[in-house]
């Protein structure tokens, strides 16, 4: 499975449009075209998002809509959808479609990719733009009594605010209640120990079951696209990322705005760095999924002395050859636009056997958790076939990463859309076929020892190389300023999935629009999905399963 | 002589000797514990009931299990394994307010959770501590700037300790915490600096532009939080 190049006999033949075919394929509904550093985009009127988008959904094979990114202009608004496919990443379009800038209207997206129903809430809270046909057109970040959208021009950043603390009350009560039914309305959050951080729950229970689950977000909602916006692309944005994906997966989104950026800017970074961008990375993507196992054994059998422990103690040791290289635990702040901030650590033969010692030692410790967790006939009677999640349902909402792999769907990017030293080693992409609770955590355990094989190839590359090719940084100018007008979107694979960065440049050197798509975003999305109609616990460890991290949810 | 014609007499010769020896001696652990030798060779401790309490409160805290951003996850690892917070008798994280009486707060508090959050901290019961963990807790941190980001916990409830980092390592909030174990044993209360947030009710906030602009939105008796970002420090 590992490493099949796209082209080989026996691989599905993908079938690849150029420009030119999507433009005769799109016919009278290209205004004219606005092509981005990755993809080719097609200028369309904004009440014909839903037919272009079918159209490119249903005729070319663009099922994966991976991002809404919206902003505004001097003299417009403007939307861009940006499409992938989910057998072959590489392939993308853009499509834009600009509003009025009085009266900012375009159509929803959300009839043919469920996942854009987020993804414009969020648009229409920051920026302003309002969608037709929209089933649910709220704010979704910013609490309800917001005045004003703050991502817009002309938003005054120091008016005064009022936020609310309602009293909370069934809103589909009168539908259900009957002589047979009574439904009660249940806060979950967004203080409570099983939301991960202050996620709000809003649940609707019929006795034990699930009537309806809806997750309210933006309780951590602190600017990062703001603060990315005010920052210059050389240095003053990389801190931000590490605070996204707080759990330790620090150098994995680190990786995603330095790819964006090396991208836009068009800097070419050394081998030996992109090594140990790569180890670096799979020992932050280890030390996430070691939380989101403990995190899970917590929610589902409440054991917060046994698994919780062991795992943590992993993560520390992770935490240990972390910090040796980069000089914190937490906060990397390690990548540099062409490299890295500094090589590794002196003396060089200490970590390499202290990575190994740690390498060594993982397979007994996963050996470990399957008899701790996984062969635990209680957590498999919890997690096993609960919270089931249809493949096509998984791509229609834009799930990425355990999750979609976990539903079956071979799809990851670092086999997929080649970035770092990824294509050079030896790993495999694990999937699973169960679709519930227990293939996301068994597709995470596995991806543990995948990263344990990925590290260790990385370390004898690092060992045997010759000391006066050791480059870790790239020439890069000390002030990058890309040209005006230029638009790139680039994603990584993530400890959660996706995570893909859009820049749009202005001639300056900070970036006129940041946007982030974070895969937990997208993920908490299918919650309702999993949850309805099952048992109240099942809601919890279905959470548990797909492991958000609220700061990336929120950003 | 018989013994039915003698008064019960406790032969405590040996024992009152044996423990005055192994006192004076030094000899015998149970006998000249750390304790007695601070207590010196009376029994007895005199001491304020209130400084007493002091002391119980100070030597057992239960912490708020109250998780919001990065810092959560240091303050993770400051719970378990390895930094092991239970070593001085403030580790034991209560999933509720009303068993808790020291609240960690770890991370950035925006707009949407500053009046939860204020809720919270009026449900735990006196006498009640709050240790800010991070740079987000004294300033807003680096989300300073962002739009919707409190500056600061102090602008919602008052705090007592205040651990600076970006996020501090386990050890610092160690310590932070031990700071305040010190401070409420000896009976210190923290200065009120700022003047915070209050939750109040809508139909009681001065009429003026914004307020106008919601009186479709809100219900009068609801609880709100009003945030002049302009005068914030």
């Amino acid at each position: 499975m590992s490493l099949e190049p796209l082209d080989s006999p026996d691989a599905d033949v993908i079938p690849d449009h150029t420009p030119e075919e999507l433009e005769a394929l799109l016919g009278d509904l290209v205004l004219a075209r606005d092509d981005h550093l990755n993809a080719p985009g097609f200028v369309i009127r904004p009440d014909t998002v839903q037919e272009t988008l079918s159209i490119l959904k249903e005729q070319a094979g663009y099922d994966h809509l991976s991002l809404v990114s919206a902003q505004e202009y001097e003299n417009r608004y403007e939307s861009i959808y940006h499409l992938k496919k989910f057998d072959d990443p590489t392939q993308e379009v853009s499509v834009v479609v600009p509003a009025d800038k009085d009266n900012p209207v375009s159509q929803s997206g959300e009839a043919v990719f469920r996942t854009a129903d987020w993804h414009e809430r969020e648009a229409y809270d920051l920026v302003g733009i309002e969608y037709d046909d929209h089933p649910d057109l709220r704010r979704i970040l910013l609490p309800e009594t917001w005045q004003g959208h703050p991502l817009s021009l002309d938003y005054d950043m120091n008016q005064p605010q009022i936020a609310a603390l309602p009293a909370h009350v069934n809103p589909i009560q009168d539908h259900h209640r009957d002589d047979e039914s009574d439904t009660m309305f249940l806060n979950i959050g967004p203080h409570h120990p099983a939301t991960h951080g202050v996620l709000h729950l809003k649940t609707v229970l019929d006795g034990e079951q699930v009537v309806d689950v809806e997750s309210d977000i933006g309780y951590l909602h602190r600017c990062e696209e703001q603060m990315a916006q005010s920052g210059t692309y050389r240095h003053q944005i990389m801190p931000y990322p590490d605070r996204w994906d707080y759990i330790s997966a620090g150098l994995l989104n680190e990786w995603a705005y330095a790819r964006a950026a090396e991208d836009l800017a068009d800097i070419e970074v050394p081998e030996y760095a992109q090594v140990i961008r790569t180890m670096g990375a799979e020992m932050c993507r280890i030390a996430a999924h070691m939380l989101a196992l403990a995190t899970f054994a917590l929610d589902v059998n409440g054991d917060f002395t046994a698994t919780f422990m062991y795992a943590i103690n992993d993560r520390e040791r992770v935490q240990n050859l972390l910090e040796d290289l980069t000089g914190q635990r937490l906060m990397f702040n390690y990548f540099r636009l062409g490299g890295v901030v500094w090589d590794l650590p002196e003396p060089r033969e200490e970590f390499f056997s202290k990575t190994r010692d740690f390498l060594d030692q993982l397979p007994g410790n996963i050996e470990e958790y399957h008899n701790l967790v996984t062969s635990n006939e209680i957590f498999q009677m919890r997690t096993i076939d609960t919270g089931i999640l249809p493949p096509e349902v998984a791509k229609n909402y834009g799930a990425t990463g355990p999750v979609l792999r976990g539903s079956g769907v071979d799809y990851d990017l670092r086999r997929d859309d080649p970035y770092g030293y990824y294509d050079e080693l030896d790993w495999d992409v694990i999937t699973e076929d169960g679709c519930d609770n227990y293939s996301r955590l068994l597709v995470r355990m596995q991806e543990v020892e995948e990263s344990a094989k990925i590290i260790g190839q990385c370390v004898d590359l690092l060992e045997d190389w010759p000391e006066d090719e050791r480059t870790i940084q790239a020439n890069v100018p000390r002030t990058l300023r890309p040209d005006d007008d230029t638009e790139v979107y680039r994603a990584v694979e993530a400890a959660k999935g996706e995570l893909g960065i859009y820049i749009r440049s202005d001639g300056t050197d900070k970036p006129a629009r940041f946007k982030i798509r974070s895969p937990c975003f997208s993920n908490l999305q299918t919650l309702p999905e999993m949850a309805n109609g099952e048992y109240i616990p099942d809601v919890i460890a279905a959470l548990g399963s797909l492991d958000i991290v609220l700061g990336e949810v929120d950003r | 002589m018989s013994s039915e014609q003698q008064p019960f007499i406790t032969d405590e010769s040996r024992v009152v000797t044996e423990t005055r020896d192994s006192r004076m001696t030094g000899q015998g652990d149970r006998f000249n514990s750390r304790l007695r030798e601070a207590f010196g060779s009376s029994p007895f401790i005199l001491t304020k009931f209130d400084k007493f309490l002091n002391w119980c409160r100070g030597s057992s805290m239960f912490m708020l299990q109250f998780g919001i951003a990065c810092c959560s996850i240091e303050m993770m690892h400051t719970y378990a394994v390895k930094h092991d917070l239970d070593r001085f008798g403030s580790g034991v994280p209560r999933a509720s307010p009303r068993q808790a009486d020291v609240m960690i707060v770890p991370g950035t508090i925006v707009s949407k959770f500053a009046p939860r959050m204020k809720r919270v901290y009026d449900q735990m019961p006196e006498p009640k501590f709050v240790v800010g963990m991070g740079s987000c807790t004294i300033s807003g941190g680096p989300f300073q700037e962002g739009y919707n980001v409190i500056k600061g916990a102090e602008e919602v409830i008052p705090m007592d300790i205040h651990v600076p980092g970006c996020p501090p390592r386990p050890e610092a909030l160690v310590y932070g915490v031990v700071k305040l174990q010190e401070r409420v044993a000896n009976g210190e209360a923290a200065p009120v600096t700022v003047k915070p947030y209050e939750l109040e009710q809508f139909g009681d906030l001065e009429r003026d532009e914004l307020v106008e602009a919601l009186v479709d939105q809100i219900d009068e008796d609801e609880l709100v939080m009003r945030y002049n970002f302009a005068d914030s420090p």
